[in-house]
């Protein structure tokens, strides 16, 4: 029972599946959507680092990294776009994200 | 079977399912302080399988970041923000059957896609930054991430940079109508902007 590089792709199309999922069955909750978000973000790290296991090659490694980072940063931006958000409407319902008209 | 081949296999098993049952709980959960919690131990199981992989050094990140500062985060904005759980789960009843055909669409693609994937011949020689025999992961790591890779790591520092101000600059927030000491104006203040001096008339007033 040797595990290769297909299993540590299922495990990260599943968590890339139910990431995609959770934002669909949480129309409502923007905190839930930005989980998800960071579930896919983490789906994407496990192909990247099983990729570089099994190809040797660092690189795959070192981007992993930066996904990470972007992955903070998004977080702490859209944070902070809902605590302002929530402070001018008293409440995060994204429903009624309707201010641009879009 | 013999031991040495057998713990991985037990050890990845352990932690995908958990990392999968995990991520289940964060999209699903009632109460968004639970889905923090249930994404928390998501990386954890991430971690886990990091670490089998042999990428311990970025196990360990995960960590670090995502537990000890992203879910950290999350939990704080959760638990500050005054939201009311019950209606904002209202719908998910409604979304979950197109949801959950889509998801179970694109689960069976990608693994259809990722159990027929094959190197191809010319994959080995194409290589960006090839492991160094031997050597552990933190050493490989730091031996390309301040040489090939420095630029790129500079320009991450500058993502977070710009990230930071941003997030500070969006949540700060003054008061009006709050007295505040001006350090500048105080100091460009003369003795010309604070002193009048009225020539008063002898019997009359100002």
């Amino acid at each position: 029972m040797i595990i290769g590089l297909g299993h540590y792709l299922a495990v990260s199309a599943i968590l890339f599946t139910l990431g995609i999922f959770g934002i669909f069955v949480n129309r409502k909750n923007v905190i839930i959507i930005l989980m998800s978000i960071e579930l896919i973000l983490l789906s994407v790290n496990i192909n990247f680092v099983a990729f570089s296991t099994f190809l040797h090659d660092m690189g795959g490694q070192v981007f992993a990294l930066f996904v990470l980072t972007v992955a903070a940063a998004e977080a702490a931006v859209g944070l902070a776009i809902l605590v302002v958000y929530f402070r001018n409407r008293g409440d995060i319902a994204v429903d009624d994200i309707n201010l641009m008209k879009g | 079977m013999d031991l040495p081949t057998l713990l991985p296999a037990v050890a990845f098993y352990v932690f995908a399912a958990s990392a999968v049952l995990f991520a289940f709980m964060v999209v699903s959960a009632r109460n968004p302080v639970r889905s923090v919690l249930f994404l928390i131990m998501t990386f954890f199981s991430a971690a886990g399988l990091f670490v089998l992989m042999g990428a311990e050094f970025l196990g360990m990140v995960l960590i670090m970041v995502y537990v000890g500062a992203v879910a950290v985060l999350f939990l704080f904005v959760v638990m500050m923000l005054d939201i009311d759980n019950v209606e904002l789960k209202q719908g998910f009843a409604d979304y979950m059957p197109l949801g959950g055909l889509l998801g179970a669409i694109l689960a069976v693609e990608l693994i259809v896609l990722g159990s027929s994937w094959a190197f191809s011949d010319t994959a080995q020689s194409a290589r960006l930054a090839p492991m160094p025999e031997g050597g552990d992961n933190l050493g490989a790591f730091a031996g390309v991430l301040y040489t090939d890779y420095a630029f790129f790591i500079e320009a991450a520092g500058l993502v977070l940079l710009v990230a930071m101000s941003g997030a500070v600059v969006l949540t700060s927030y003054h008061k009006k109508g709050v007295k505040r000491q001006n350090i500048g104006e105080q100091v460009a203040r003369r003795a010309e902007d604070g002193v009048t001096l009225v020539d008063v008339e002898p019997g009359q007033g100002i």
